[in-house]
């Protein structure tokens, strides 16, 4: 491996700090499970990297367990936009505030 | 040459995510994000992670980001979407974020030797997919069956919760 492996943690930790920074910042619900998807690739990215590293197959077990946890996240999460849309009709997180009182 | 497939697919990879939070529409977010999948999973090929890479094209850019798009198309959304007015708190963590991993970079030094092949961990004679799927099978056995809970569970919560007379009922009362 000649691409030192600290180039891999610096490109995951921009790709994690982009998907921190689109949950913070935009207010659209599916563009925010869009940068909860970038962070899990970031990890993914990272865990990778650190199997080749040490020679350990271990790491890549771990990337497909992500990926079975992201695609269950995925059909949770949509179903809940969709059925948040069908209440209010709306999918801009300002807009929702069931659970505030 | 390795350095070259890393930076080509590093930057499309740091491009693909930042346009995934700067563009307003949701679609072209989708579309960007599906670009970078793919260029993670040609990560994943210069990392000898085959079978990774050929899951992440069929799991991520096959399935889910067909449910977003589906669900984007669906919900069929015109009104303009400003960015949250939490942007400078945002800005303030990431600036920290970014000064700590340069700090971090610097003091450590960039290159590290890898890591010496032992007898335990060895997998360089065995194929990428037929390792993983040894320990797949034997290490992680018990993992593999919850996983397989995770996806049943999600399933039927999916259902559950995308049912329109289920909501309907909840409404009125």
């Amino acid at each position: 491996m000649t691409v030192p492996l600290s180039f891999y943690l610096i490109l995951s930790g921009m790709v994690f700090l982009t998907g921190v920074m689109g949950v913070l910042i935009r207010r659209n619900i599916i563009i925010i499970l869009l940068s909860v998807e970038l962070m899990l690739n970031a990890t993914n990215i990272n865990f990778v990297a650190f199997s080749e590293y040490f020679h350990h197959v271990a790491g890549q077990v771990f990337v497909f367990f992500a990926l079975t946890v992201a695609a269950a996240e995925v059909a949770v999460g949509l179903a809940i936009i969709i059925a948040l849309h069908r209440a209010q009709s709306t999918i801009n997180v300002d807009d929702f505030q069931l659970l505030k009182w | 040459m390795e350095l070259v497939f890393f930076f080509y697919f590093a930057f499309v990879i740091a491009l693909a995510s930042i346009l995934v939070v700067t563009l307003r529409n949701p679609i072209y977010s989708a579309l960007s994000l599906l670009i970078m999948f793919f260029h993670v999973a040609g990560l994943y090929v210069t990392l000898h992670a085959e079978f990774l890479a050929a899951v992440q094209i069929v799991v991520y850019a096959g399935a889910i980001l067909v449910l977003y798009l589906f669900v984007v198309m669906l919900l069929n959304l015109k009104q303009d979407e400003r960015y949250h007015r939490q942007w400078p708190v945002a800005g303030l963590i990431g600036l920290a974020l970014v000064i700590e991993g340069l700090v971090l970079t610097i003091a450590k030094g960039l290159t590290a030797p890898p890591a010496p092949i032992t007898k335990e961990t060895a997998v360089e004679g065995l194929g990428n997919t037929e390792a993983l799927g040894d320990v797949l099978y034997s290490t992680y056995l018990f993992p593999f069956e919850v996983a397989s809970l995770i996806l049943l569970v999600a399933m039927i919560g999916a259902i559950i919760l995308a049912k329109k007379d289920l909501i309907a009922v909840n409404s009125e009362g």
